[in-house]
């Protein structure tokens, strides 16, 4: 049975899994204790159960439970990541190369770190989403503390080559920190393997409570410190104060052991519906996928319907089917998103498009439907559109003088 | 952000959609926005002999607020003359359809759409375009 809304947004967030739910509850009435009070039942309690946890967050990318801090999520731990880098190493120098398509998360956190004196390079990306290896090595300064690039883009689901520029790091000397959120429990990611020193990660992008993430700071081959951004009793190894979320950690915890346990299967699935949603959809007529199509996330499809506006596509059915646009009438600041613009997509595609996120719980009969909708409202839209109707016509729209107010 | 039902109405039931000749003298076209913008309006008039309006027809790429927007300007367009159509205001259309303040750039290219298509109307039989002033933000 067909149950609407149909959530498709599962880059935004993801429902928890009703396991994981079920994990946390004792942690709330019962097993209620401060992970911190040492002296009776009630924290030790606690104490386990944060434990067990932080070595279901570690399995999940292969580094040791004591690598792992816990914070309020990756925006938190974005900035402790870069501001603690920053501060850590400034004696080292006070450079840090990132690139444009980064999260807000990360951007702003650079922004900051400009205020505060230091220098940020941002490398430009290619249509697909890729920054060029050969820049990077140009950017490479002897004043490079930090390289930080994100494993996975959370709009267009490229993934980026990271082993490849975590090397590029290493070799001059610098640490590598990636913004894993998007990544992390979809795709295998492992930090020796990948060669990561700082890594990001959030709970409710794995079906995981909101709330609740972790910053990974290695520890051996280099040692990494940061210095904590938030000061008080000197938690997780005196980088990060404030008492543990013990119930969110909890539900982190077994949403990491989920996600390391049915992740490959999760992907297979995942990814034949996205293709089929995909191929669909390309049937309709100057529809383009965002992108690239090859290194990419598997539950992921960024696509543009020219000559159709995003929010007037999303208006046909979202009441029924939770998608986001990249268009600027759904952003808070009407701009077109920064990371279609940095793909060097046109604003009139920016405009257009439409992000779909799959998750653990997607149907086919989802995708079926779906696949209708989204196929009717454009064509509908189409009719009423100007700009198709020129199109139709073989007129060269580069060639009008519009009249923008 | 919850769309108005008079909203809703217009963008799923839009009236006036289409396309009149814009070669006849009697029709007078406006084309306003930018695909960069993520607002193109194309709203057309049809004027009888003695300056009434008898047809409107409108096309639009953008948001849900930007087709209301336009598809009431074309209702509200039949019937009146050309110097009557020249008073309908944008403020007119974000009381009507309940415009949240994030949308009312939408019914302000609306109203320049009117006064475009006016505007080509005037020219294409002989009459001066009017220059219109700034307006005063409500």
């Amino acid at each position: 049975m067909l149950q609407l809304p149909v959530y498709l947004d599962h880059n935004a967030t993801t429902p928890c899994d009703p396991r994981v739910v079920e994990a946390m509850v004792p942690y709330f009435t019962q097993n209620f204790g401060n992970a911190a009070s040492r002296n009776h039942p009630f924290g030790w309690q606690a104490e386990e159960a944060v434990d067990y946890a932080r070595e279901q967050v570690a399995k999940l990318i292969g580094a040791d439970p004591k690598e792992i801090i816990f914070t309020s999520g990756a925006t938190e731990s974005d900035n402790l990541a870069i501001k603690g880098v920053f501060e850590m190493y400034a004696s080292k120098g006070n450079h840090i190369i990132t690139c444009t398509t980064e999260h807000k998360a990360v951007l702003d956190t650079c922004k900051h770190v400009e205020k505060a004196g230091g220098e940020v390079t941002y490398l430009q990306v290619d249509a697909e989403g890729m920054i060029d290896l050969k820049e990077l090595e140009a950017a490479m300064k002897p004043t490079t503390v930090l390289v930080a690039i994100m494993y996975a883009n959370n709009e267009i689901g490229t993934i980026h080559p990271v082993k490849e520029i975590s090397a590029i790091a290493k070799k001059h000397g610098a640490l590598f920190f990636t913004d894993a959120t998007q990544a992390v429990g979809k795709i295998p990611v492992d930090v020796n393997k990948d060669g990561i020193d700082l890594l990001a990660m959030t709970a409710h992008k794995m079906y995981g409570p909101k709330g609740i993430g972790a910053l990974y700071v290695r520890r051996r081959n280099p040692r990494v410190k940061v210095t904590a951004q938030m000061d008080g009793g000197g938690h997780e190894r005196g980088m990060r104060s404030g008492t543990l979320n013990v119930p969110g950690i909890v539900g982190f915890g077994k949403a990491c052991e989920l996600a390391r346990l049915e992740m490959q299967q999760d992907a297979d699935r995942l990814s034949k519906m996205r293709d089929r949603l995909e191929a669909s959809l390309l049937k309709l007529e100057e529809a383009y996928v965002n992108g690239s199509r090859q290194h990419r996330l598997p539950h992921v499809t960024n696509i543009s319907f020219k000559y159709v506006e995003g929010e007037g596509l999303l208006m046909g059915f979202n009441k029924n089917i939770a998608l986001s646009s990249g268009s600027a009438c759904t952003s808070a600041s009407l701009e077109p998103s920064y990371v279609l613009k940095a793909l060097g997509l046109g604003d009139d595609l920016a405009h257009s498009s439409l992000r779909f996120g799959l998750g653990r719980f997607t149907t086919d009969e989802q995708i079926d439907y779906t696949i209708e909708q989204v196929t009717n409202t454009v064509n509908r839209l189409r009719e009423m559109s100007p700009l198709w109707e020129m199109y139709k016509e073989g007129v060269d729209m580069n060639k009008i003088e519009w009249q923008a107010h | 952000m919850a769309y108005s039902e008079k909203v809703i109405d217009h963008y799923t039931n839009p009236k006036n959609v289409g396309t009149l000749d814009k070669g006849k003298k009697n029709v007078g076209t406006g084309l306003v926005g930018a695909p960069e913008c993520g607002d193109v309006m194309r709203l057309q008039i049809e004027v009888d002999e003695a300056g009434m309006i008898t047809d409107a027809k409108f096309k639009t790429f953008g948001c849900g607020s930007a087709i209301a927007s336009s598809s009431l300007a074309t209702e509200w367009l039949k019937g009146k003359s050309v110097d009557q159509a020249l008073t309908i205001d944008n403020m007119d259309i974000v009381e009507e359809l309940h415009l949240p303040p994030v949308k009312i750039h939408c019914s302000v290219l609306a109203e320049d759409a009117i006064k475009a298509a006016i505007n080509d109307y005037r020219k294409k039989n002989g009459l001066e375009e009017i220059k219109f002033e700034e307006r005063i933000v409500h």
